[in-house]
């Protein structure tokens, strides 16, 4: 960071004003300002859902959402982590369930008083229908639910905000679960390559690798051919 | 089915004025319409099981007493509307059910709580029948 | 024509063969029901409380939809068809409120997502009941291939069809409209004086007694009466009076079985439809004795 050209901007953690250089993210301002984490914050990379954030502006009544790893900074932000949301985790057998919707009834039947109020799509940091997927649980499209559900990482902000107290992303995840297990099943190509695996196709390159002095082998790593 | 305490009597005398408005103002109901015909009782096919008939409810509101909102009849009331097309003063009786039951779950109160019914039974249930009884009955 | 259609959550679970016997019916009537692109649940009942704007989101955001497939042309008028009575019931009311009460208007668009493009009020909520009747009985009666003949049938309305005043689609006192579709398939309608009385409803799931005495009573009538099957409209109706019946019976010894079906599916009869279309497999009891007792099916 070049200290001449560093702009600073004034944010409040937690009501605390603090200045803090501009161009940081929220978890990086937070300690800068001398925070330090020891829950809410995870992979630092926008994939964990950890670091769940809720922030004002000054002059907006929006509540907004953020992921304090991915979100930068701006003037007169008002923020506040929640890097936990209490929830009861329920403990079932995928293999006995079907897909259907009485099965998410029944585990999670506060789904049965959802509004449809869309509360839980604003305060999704991953830009998902989360109102849209609950419903689609409610009526039993088990494949719907586990599409639109796909990017959730479960950073627990839907569920602080839903007036009829629904855990949104574990009906997602039992969505996810019904439909890999029961819509789509095992992926063949998957079952053929194990298959070859145990019977040994790949022993010899595998041994190859294993056997290869560490300078070599970092050879072989960097100018590895990356298909993107 | 056995009447359960239909007959009971109602405490007379006025209480509670701001009582009566909140129902007036909840339901949208003008409650000194009401001259106690009965109709409304007579036509509700779930008189058997409430402890107070939907007309004595509608009484007990006009006196501002606030044990109406202690009654079994106003969580019995399946808001069929048999009352709302038989009143001949206009009044939706289950509008002014409905204002009372809202006062109730307004305060945190859930008169049927989901954590306490059967999973065996939850599973053959259709979703039409939680969704209304949780709209209906919890907070 | 083309017409959107909601389907409710329960159409999708436990009465498939009311959603499945409705398209098919409506293909012989020259309208097909197009589902909406994205719905959600209705609420069931509506919010009476006349500050109770919050319920009123989930209505109108289907009616948004409604407005959004017109004016894509995916759909041919801006009528939004439902099947089961509580939907129809609980959209119409939305409906009704918001526009008659600009303040609600405002409050649910401004509570809605910004990205959704605001309700302008032009739908209108059918129940497909009014469909048929527009298309005429005469004409209904012309389409009819196999007669219901010999078949005794009750009308059973439920609640919210018929009422409150203003919501419902006939008249509460002497509703007639679903006589006159059973006497154009070529059935007989038997009354019964609790046509339009209380199933349980919602009390079945947590006052099982009270839901089975209320469904008895409307059972009882109709084996006194002699009638071959029960004719609905509701999903909730069907559950109460179908699939407990034999619960029912545990508690009142005696009671003869009746079976329950969606008047869709005795339109696809009429219409000779394939059992695919009929869909009374699903149902409970089995009405496909009687039907073939009566050389139906």
């Amino acid at each position: 960071m070049n200290g001449k050209d560093e702009k600073f901007i004034t944010i409040y953690i937690m009501g605390k004003k603090h200045m803090v250089p501009a161009n940081l993210t929220i978890m990086k301002a937070m300690e800068y300002a001398g925070h330090q984490f020891r829950r809410g914050a995870g992979c630092r990379g926008g994939f964990c859902g950890a670091c769940s954030t809720i922030y004002r502006t000054k002059g907006s009544y929006k509540l907004q959402v953020a992921l304090a790893c991915q979100k930068i900074v701006e003037d007169g932000m008002i923020v506040t982590q929640i890097p936990f949301s209490p929830a009861d985790k329920k403990r079932y057998d995928i293999d006995r369930l079907k897909p259907e919707a009485n099965t998410f009834l029944e585990y999670y039947p506060e789904i049965s008083r959802c509004l449809a109020c869309n509360t839980c799509t604003k305060a999704c940091p991953q830009d998902i229908m989360v109102m849209d997927y609950v419903q689609a649980a409610l009526r039993g499209d088990v494949k719907e639910a586990a599409r639109l559900s796909f990017d959730c990482i479960g950073c627990g902000l839907c569920a602080v905000r839903c007036p009829a107290e629904i855990v949104p992303y574990n009906i997602g995840q039992l969505a996810r679960r019904l439909y890999s297990k029961h819509v789509v099943g095992p992926a063949s190509h998957v079952l053929n390559r194990v298959k070859e695996v145990n019977e040994g196709k790949f022993d010899e390159e595998i041994n190859k690798l294993k056997n290869m002095p560490k300078e070599e082998l970092q050879n072989l790593y960097n100018s590895r051919d990356i298909k993107v | 089915m056995a009447f359960k305490d239909a007959r009971r009597t109602i405490n007379y005398g006025f209480q509670n004025e701001s009582f009566k408005f909140k129902v007036s103002e909840l339901s949208g109901e003008d409650i000194n319409l009401c001259f106690q015909c009965g109709g409304c009782s007579s036509g509700c096919p779930l008189a058997e099981e409430m402890d107070f008939l939907p007309s004595k409810i509608v009484r007990m509101i006009q006196l501002g007493r606030e044990e109406a909102l202690d009654s079994e009849t106003i969580w019995v009331c399946s808001t069929c509307f048999n009352c709302e097309v038989r009143c001949p003063r206009g009044i939706d009786v289950a509008n002014i059910m409905e204002a009372l039951r809202q006062l109730k779950l307004r305060k945190k109160y859930s008169h049927v709580s989901l954590d306490s019914l059967e999973k065996s039974k939850i599973r053959t249930l259709p979703q039409i029948a939680i969704i209304s009884n949780q709209r209906k009955l919890s907070a | 024509m083309r017409l959107a259609y909601y389907p409710g959550c329960t159409l999708k679970t436990n009465a498939k063969s009311f959603e499945i016997s409705a398209i098919a019916s409506a293909k012989v009537l020259g309208v097909e029901l197009v589902e909406l692109t994205r719905w959600n649940c209705c609420g069931t009942v509506h919010a009476l409380a006349k500050d109770d704007v919050m319920h009123y989101i989930a209505p109108i955001r289907n009616l948004i939809r409604v407005e959004e497939m017109r004016d894509e042309g995916i759909v041919d008028e801006n009528i939004l068809v439902t099947l089961c009575e509580m939907c129809f019931n609980t959209l119409k009311r939305a409906n009704t409120e918001v526009l008659k009460d600009g303040e609600k208007m405002r409050k649910v668009r401004e509570n809605m997502e910004e990205r959704d493009p605001a309700y302008r009020g032009e739908v209108e909520i059918k129940h497909f009941l009014e469909v048929v009747k527009d298309i005429g009985w005469n004409n209904i009666s012309n389409l009819v291939i196999k007669k219901l003949k010999g078949l005794r049938i009750i009308p059973y309305y439920g609640c919210l069809l018929l009422r409150p005043r203003g919501l419902g689609i006939d008249d509460p006192d002497n509703p007639t409209i679903l006589e006159s579709l059973i006497k154009s398939l070529g059935g007989e309608s038997v009354e019964i004086p609790f046509k339009s009385k209380c199933c349980g409803s919602y009390h079945t799931v947590h006052m099982e007694q009270v839901a089975s005495e209320l469904s008895h009573r409307i059972l009882s009538q109709a084996a006194e009466a002699e009638a071959d099957l029960i004719m609905l409209t509701c999903p909730l109706c069907s559950y109460n009076l179908g699939d407990r019946q034999e619960e029912i019976k545990k508690s009142f010894k005696g009671l003869r079985t009746i079976p329950v079906v969606y008047f869709t599916q005795l339109m696809a009869l009429a219409f000779n439809l394939p059992a695919e279309s009929t869909g009374f497999s699903e149902n409970k009891p089995d009405p496909t004795v009687i039907l073939k007792n009566k050389d139906l099916l």
